[in-house]
């Protein structure tokens, strides 16, 4: 259980700070995972323009991994990644986590184009009541 | 001028930033001269028409959470309408004003008067005020703001009064200056503002199992200093007005026997009723209940603690066979205090914030039950049938008979229907 009690936290389920999606994860709703092979991969970014979710990394203008943290696993990209390259294969969560023994996201590089995620501001209370306004 | 035009009025000199609103029978008046002042430039108001009381309050509320000090008025059908938005403006805590003109609900469908559109909603969150005539209406609308503005508070406030009886009856009304009630009200600091760059926020965001408990325990904490504030700005407003307003009105009840409680324009008549007895010798009191939710109920009980016989006269039935709404809740405060602090301990429950109740009287815990008044109900005036002088003066004679043998009989009754 989180410490703060009901006293602590802005009133009207107010979220007082912008950005803070990025600290919070929902890549555990998928049952499959995106995996991306770096060898068969021809940077053609069909594949990072169409994920709803953000979730294809890029550094230094090439795709660098998949967001697991944020990838639902809806597997857009896999269909939209040209038929002859196929370098993404969707997977039975399950059986990558056995495989990967649940490490996924640093083995993709998850973090590699996030601004600062800093999840404890996400969580403010106190931001509001230093603005003296958004307290209870 | 009638409550309508009286409360229309009061809206001019608040001069809101916004008022979204659609028109229903008998509240229509209240926009439609409202819209004349927006057209004739005498208020500064962005006024928004919509297509139904959904969107009103839809709208009511995007505007608040702007920033913008925001208002409508509705009755009836269009009140049941705004139902989901209700909880909304609530849940947000804006602190939206709105005259509800009280009509009974369909079906069968009908115009005039009772309570039960926004006893319906007397668990959402809102403040209720009721009024007894259009200068009360009148005055609370402006009260409202300065209530439902407050930093301890920041709920929505509707200000009832009943249908027709009021809002199309004639009275004479006694209004402020405008630049008093401006000077009362004060300028609008909104608590949150969406249109606030510097501080970019989210309204209405997704709030799970992990977080809505709290935020409810919040609201419901909200409601507790409200009646202190109620108070306190009827104290102030009467500095001003010269008529001054608490909780309720309790009328000849200091050394009465038998009362009646009631709401809104029923109060009025049975305090015509209670002179007449008085002057026959009976010792018969009145409670209006102006402030219903929260419903001061500690405060409630301890007024008509000396009373041996109450009938509380309800204009709604609540269907439960369990009388109505207002009886409800009188009997639920008379069994033990609420806010007792045998009960709710701080370090448990939080604190009673703004907590009326003096200490001495909270530390006696449960009532003390053998010196219960007998209570009975009485519901009435359904789709505006008229309640009259005869039938309040029945209702006094019954509570007499009451107060002598202690003896009750039937518990909820229906006053004035054909048997
Ligand atoms: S599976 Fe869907 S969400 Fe995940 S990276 Fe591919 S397109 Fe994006
Ligand atoms: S669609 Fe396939 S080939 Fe194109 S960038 Fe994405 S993974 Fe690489």
């Amino acid at each position: 259980m989180d410490e703060k009690g009901w006293r602590d936290v802005p009133i009207a389920g107010l979220i007082i700070e912008p950005g803070t999606a990025r600290g919070y994860k929902t890549g555990e709703w998928r049952t499959h995972r995106p995996v991306w092979d770096p060898e068969k991969c021809i940077n053609c970014f069909l594949c990072w323009i169409y994920c709803p979710d953000s979730a294809i990394q890029v550094k230094d203008g090439k795709v660098a991994g998949i967001d697991l943290e944020h990838c639902k696993g809806c597997g857009i990209c896999a269909h939209e990644c040209p038929s002859k390259v196929r370098a993404i294969n969707m997977v039975l969560e399950s059986e990558a986590e056995a495989e990967d023994g649940g490490k996924g996201n640093e083995e993709t590089g998850g973090e590699a184009n996030r601004g600062e995620a800093d999840s404890d501001k996400a969580d403010c209370g106190k931001a509001g009541c230093e603005r003296g306004s958004v307290k209870w | 001028m009638t409550g309508n035009e009286a409360v229309a009025e009061a809206m001019r000199q608040v001069n809101p930033d916004v008022v979204a609103a659609y028109p229903i029978t008998p509240q229509t008046e209240i926009v439609q001269i409202f819209s004349t002042f927006v057209a004739d430039g005498l208020v500064k108001t962005e006024f928004v028409t919509v297509e139904s009381e959904h969107s009103a309050m839809s709208a009511t509320i995007g505007a608040a959470a702007a920033g913008a000090r925001a208002m409508t008025a509705t009755s009836s059908q269009g009140f049941a309408l705004m139902w989901e938005m209700l909880y909304i403006a609530a849940g947000l805590r804006l602190p939206i004003v709105m005259p509800v003109v009280n009509r009974a609900l369909s079906a069968p469908i009908n115009i005039h008067c009772d309570h039960s559109d926004t006893m319906g909603a007397r668990d959402s969150g809102w403040i209720q005020i009721f009024s007894e005539n259009a200068q009360e209406a009148y005055d609370n609308v402006i009260q409202a703001v300065r209530i439902a503005e407050s930093r301890d508070v920041l709920l929505p406030a509707m200000v009832c009064m009943d249908g027709f009886i009021v809002s199309h009856g004639m009275e004479s009304v006694k209004l402020l200056k405008d630049e008093e009630v401006r000077g009362f009200i004060g300028g609008y600091e909104p608590a949150y503002s969406l249109l606030d760059v510097d501080h970019p926020i989210t309204v209405g965001a997704l709030d799970f199992a992990d977080w809505y408990f709290e935020h409810k325990r919040q609201e419901a904490a909200a409601e507790v200093p409200v009646a202190e504030v109620v108070r306190r700005v009827g104290e102030e407003y009467g500095k001003l007005s010269g008529r001054s307003y608490g909780l309720f009105e309790a009328y000849r009840l200091d050394d009465a026997e038998v009362a009646v409680v009631a709401l809104g324009s029923t109060a009025g008549t049975a305090k015509a009723v209670v002179d007449e007895l008085r002057r026959e010798g009976v010792r018969a009191g009145v409670l209006k209940i102006r402030l219903y939710r929260p419903f001061p109920g500690d405060e409630i009980v301890r007024v008509l603690s000396g009373v041996k016989a109450i009938a509380v006269l309800d204009r709604s039935d609540t269907f439960s066979t369990m009388g109505g709404p207002v009886f409800i809740d009188i009997k639920a405060s008379m069994y033990a205090p609420i806010y007792d602090d045998s009960v709710y301990d701080d370090s448990v429950h939080g604190p009673v914030r703004g907590s009326t109740h003096d200490r001495d009287a909270r530390d006696t815990g449960a009532r003390d039950t053998t010196q219960r008044p007998v209570i009975v109900n009485y519901i009435y005036g359904l789709g505006g049938r008229d309640i009259d002088l005869e039938q309040i003066r029945k209702v006094y004679e019954r509570l007499q008979a009451i107060a002598t043998t202690g003896e009750a009989g039937q518990c909820v009754s229906y006053l004035g229907v054909r048997e």
